[in-house]
């Protein structure tokens, strides 16, 4: 089937440049034919790469190792799930997600609007297609996910087992499914721009675009921070490494265009605003895809310094030139239907919020691309570290938290005193009775106790948003409360969906504010039976744990050595935590075949305790000096004597020897490093993240629509009443 | 086996994607009346939207009385004018049903269009309906 | 004061204060930043005190686990020069010998010690270097 994957990468390859050509020549010409047969092309491309990813899906599953890159990211000893997700875990086959959803996003929005916005679809469709082509031509002619092996081997190397996690392996999913779906409204933007036709139409018609990127990315980065809490031995949930800043950039100005774009909609204003915002989304989300696969930054995540820079490069360069030059020469059609009244409005808050949002981007974008900056101003690389980037964003995060408050608050034009203090005397209110309950419980940081006065605050806008409203609505139709506050939410989505969003936030920065200001850590060595206090716990090693794990087929996969530890509170017991590392042995042949079980990967098992106040995290690093010494021995054996076994009989011998190994640890073990975490409030994190992907999915939902039928009827009604009377 | 699925995917493709430019493909006109229509409708949709949200922001003090007063006369208005439009297109899918061209579902009353001025007051009103329908 | 003039203040306000937050973001970089070096430039010459960000390789056979404490040496991605470093706390799950490794680093009287939780290792591209196995 490796052929056959060639010659559809191929198909794509030429469905997207007819893509382009006819779409294009379509509509310079006024040809309707040719304008459909362009955005066909585009489910035609669909439907070709869908059967690519098919194919090489086929062949993970079934381990079919004559494909290279089965055999160099899977193993027959890999479960089914993580070989059907080790797919994305390579530079090909990751790039060939990307132009898979990439395109089925694009024939979604093409079918969509196959009736609407007719002027401006055939240069979006133009513009997808050239992505598509940029993409399928790396995988056609440099990172081909169809390149075979001439001596098909019988095991494959196995996926890298820090990514055995399901986090890991939605994560990039949800990730390209974010950068691919912000290149809608790019392509739409475009459009615009070329065809001048800049009211609000393009973008009412990509919002559900834009806020399924902002959706999925949003989901994407949140799983990595999980990912990394609950799976790495590390204990943080977000390092400001390179490749977590590209998801996030993006990520900051398409929140950004989907409040500007409000007041474009509102008052007319903000138009060249809005169109530089959503096309430098869609350039920061090729930069993105750019940077984890790059090399050009020291990075976790990099793939590996690879050959893809230049094109990427070049692609970047176009998308940044040919969006400047539709700005600026658009400008006029740009102009604004509306001034500014006053700075006390809502439309000079949305503003500020925007403002605050691309602020936090350029710290972000400035900090991540440092290295490369001082390289061009000093000579020296020199990088900023995580303390910096704290220090520059949480002054905006601090504006931002306050802004949610006062954005829905204030009127629109211009806010009157008294308007003023008939908004924001409840919500203030409950910012002092914050502030009182934070200093009785001892809170000293002022960043910390101004994010929690601000959160109260903003979060009391919201509630008095939603009482308001459902008295409004009782005021109109007589509803219980409940009823009224369904169809409240049912007949304004996007702002009571958007409030549920701003809880979700808040919820989630102050998850931030407490877990990294009030976190106790210590890194201390235990025998069994010895105990270490943090944060108030008292956490004793109790028992060694060791196992020796086979995988379905009967392989040997790995071996756990790990502890058990009894946490306690106060002297009354809390919960066992169970901790371990796992070693996956390596391929290298020029090893022995028991030392190399411990020179392959390792993970952690993280022991969690996750509460509502507090989580309780800890990780254990076992010392393998103590078994140096039977390791050596073994390997000799299998040089010696065991080299004249066969397959099976290996295998059973490896079995038993690492099980005395394991065995001995048990019976003896070395002190362990133990790294111990107890941070507050951490699982507000994930229930913030959680909310706002609740108030996202009410922002999405299709507004009920009124039917044809019925619209007619009343229509028909009114009509007759109207003739009978005259 | 190989051979068969790249067969049947480039045939599908070519097929998909050639058959606009094939002569004797769907009518244009019927497919430019329905682009507009569904345009209509969305801008229609959208119109109903920001009427509510005018109200709503009125009744929850971020509107003054003067400025909700202008906003939203201006967007019934334009609301009106997009309920004209729809009608006007409706009058002519009406008329080419009658002549036969092709089975639509308008109902008739729609071919007989009502006297200019009923037309205001019944606009109006169906903003009205329209809205209160979305209950 | 007319709406022209008003809006012209708005702008003057606005642009200074971005000039303002531009050159505090520039100054805090610039002065908050580690630079990087390799470990041969490191022993050609560094400020004692000064912290260092130090890519490299970990030197083969070099890792020794005392405690809590790693011991490790890093060396240039070519070549032999190797720095020693004292770790205090657990290095990450993919660190291993022969990994590509970033880790700050300061010198203390006659030793160089890794800052802690500054050492990053490179996830590696494949799982292994070597061909599978046949």
């Amino acid at each position: 089937m490796l052929t056959a994957g060639k010659f559809l990468l191929v198909l794509a390859l030429v469905l997207s440049a007819y893509g382009i050509v006819a779409s294009v020549a379509g509509a310079r010409t006024a040809n309707r034919a040719l304008v459909d047969s362009g955005r066909r092309a585009v489910y035609g491309l669909a439907l070709t790469l869908v059967a690519a990813f098919a194919i090489l899906e086929a062949a993970f599953l079934r381990s079919d190792f004559s494909f290279s890159l089965v055999a160099t990211h899977s193993s027959t000893t890999t479960p089914v799930f993580y070989r059907a997700t080790a797919i994305w875990s390579s530079q090909e086959g990751s790039l060939l997600l990307w132009a898979t959803l990439l395109s089925l996003w694009s024939s979604g929005v093409l079918f969509v609007t196959r009736r609407r916005v007719r002027e401006i679809a055939p240069y979006a469709t133009a513009v997808l297609c050239g992505f598509a082509t940029f993409f399928v031509a790396l995988l056609v002619f440099m990172e081909s996910p169809f390149q075979g092996l001439s001596a098909v081997p019988a095991e494959g190397v196995g996926l890298n087992p820090l990514l055995r996690h399901p986090s890991m392996m939605i994560h990039p999913p949800m990730l390209y499914s974010g950068y691919t779906l912000f290149a809608v409204p790019f392509a739409f933007a475009v459009g615009a721009l070329i065809t001048r036709r800049l009211n609000a139409d393009w973008i009412r018609t990509t919002r559900p675009f834009t806020l399924a990127a902002w959706f999925f990315l949003g989901i994407g980065i949140v799983l990595g921070a999980r990912w990394s809490y609950t799976e790495l031995g590390w204990g943080g949930y977000w390092a400001w490494d390179p490749v977590e800043n590209a998801s996030l950039m993006p990520w900051l100005t398409g929140t950004a265009f989907l409040h500007s774009v409000m007041i474009q909609e509102k008052r007319g204003m903000l138009k060249v605003w809005n169109a530089s915002l959503v096309l430098a989304t869609g350039v920061l989300a090729i930069l993105g895809t750019f940077l984890v696969r790059s090399g050009i930054l020291e990075s976790i995540h990099a793939f590996g310094a690879s050959t893809l820079g230049v094109p990427f490069l070049t692609l970047i360069g176009v998308m940044i030139l040919a969006s400047v030059y539709l700005v600026v020469s658009r400008a006029p059609d740009l102009r604004s239907d509306s001034r500014l009244d006053s700075f006390a409005s809502r439309e000079a808050m949305f503003l500020l919020n925007n403002l605050v949002l691309v602020a936090m981007c350029v710290i972000v974008f400035w900090g991540t691309f440092f290295p490369l900056i001082s390289e061009a101003i000093t000579g020296e690389k020199a990088s900023v570290g995580p303390p910096w980037f704290d220090r520059a964003i949480v002054p905006a995060a601090l504006l931002l938290v306050l802004l949610t408050g006062i954005g829905p608050a204030i009127a629109w034009r211009r806010a009157t005193v008294a308007n003023l203090r008939r908004q924001l005397t409840a919500p203030v209110l409950v910012a002092l009775a914050v502030l009182v309950f934070v200093v009785a419980i001892g809170a000293t940081k002022p960043t910390s106790m101004l994010l929690f006065v601000f959160a109260g605050f903003s979060l009391g806008v919201v509630a008095q948003e939603f009482v308001r409203g459902v008295r409004a609505r009782r005021a109109m139709a007589p509803e219980s409360v409940p009823v009224a506050l369904v169809s409240l939410v049912r007949r304004n989505r996007r702002r009571y969906g958007g409030y549920v969003v701003h809880v979700g936030m808040i919820v989630l920065f102050v998850g931030i504010a407490a877990s990294s200001a009030f976190q106790k850590s210590s890194d201390t060595d235990l025998r069994p039976g010895q105990s270490v206090n943090v944060g108030g716990y008292q956490l004793t090693y109790e028992q060694p744990t060791s196992a020796v794990v086979a995988a379905s087929n009967g392989r040997l996969e790995r071996i756990d050595l790990g502890a058990t530890l009894r946490v306690r509170r106060d002297g009354k017991d809390v919960e066992t935590l169970v901790t371990k590392r796992s070693y996956f042995p390596s391929m290298d042949p020029t090893l022995g075949p028991i030392s190399r079980f411990f020179e392959g990967e390792a993970t952690s098992e993280v022991g969690l305790r996750a509460g509502l106040l507090r989580d309780v995290w800890t990780v254990i690093s076992p010392s393998l000096s103590g078994l140096r010494g039977r390791i050596e021995e073994g390997d000799k054996v299998f040089e010696g004597p065991g080299a004249k076994l066969d397959e099976a009989q290996r295998q059973a011998f490896l079995a038993q020897a690492l099980t005395g190994l394991a065995d001995s640890y048990r019976r003896n073990p070395p002190p362990a490093t133990f790294r111990t975490i107890v941070s507050p409030m951490v699982t507000w994190i994930w229930l913030g993240a959680i909310i706002v992907f609740l108030g996202g999915l009410i922002t999405i939902w299709p507004a009920p629509r009124a039917s044809q039928r019925m619209v007619t009827a009343g229509y028909a009604a009114r009509v007759a009443r109207e003739l009978g009377r005259a | 086996m190989e051979v068969l699925v790249v067969l049947v995917v480039h045939a599908a493709v070519a097929w998909l994607v050639l058959a606009p430019l094939r002569p004797g493909h769907s009518g244009a006109a019927e497919a430019e009346e329905s682009a507009e229509h569904a345009e209509l409708e969305a801008l229609k949709e959208a119109k109903y939207r920001e009427i509510r949200d005018a109200d709503l922001d009125h009744r929850t003090g971020k509107l003054s009385d003067a400025d909700y007063g202008t906003l939203n006369r201006e967007l019934r208005a334009e609301a009106m004018e997009l309920l004209r439009r729809l009608d006007e297109l409706e009058a002519v899918r009406g008329a080419r049903a009658e002549a036969g061209v092709r089975a639509e579902e308008a109902p008739a009353e729609a071919a007989e269009p009502a006297p200019a001025a009923s037309a205001e007051p019944a606009h109006a009103a169906r903003v009205r309906d329209d809205d209160a329908r979305r209950a | 004061m007319d709406p022209s003039r008003k809006r012209t203040i708005r702008l003057v306000v606005a642009l200074s204060a971005a000039v303002l937050l531009a050159s505090a973001l520039i100054y805090t970089s610039f002065t908050a930043s580690t630079e990087a070096r390799s470990p041969s430039q490191l022993l050609a010459g560094a400020v004692p005190g000064k912290s260092y960000e130090l890519t490299g390789k970990v030197a083969e056979g070099s890792w020794v686990k005392r405690g809590a404490v790693n011991v490790f040496s890093v060396r240039d991605r070519e070549g032999h020069k190797s720095v020693p470093i004292t770790y205090s706390g657990q290095v990450p799950d993919p660190f291993r010998e022969g990994r590509e490794v970033v880790v700050t680093v300061t010198k203390q009287g006659d030793r160089w010690v890794g800052e802690k939780d500054s050492l990053v290792t490179k996830c590696p591209s494949k799982f292994q270097t070597e061909a599978p196995k046949t």
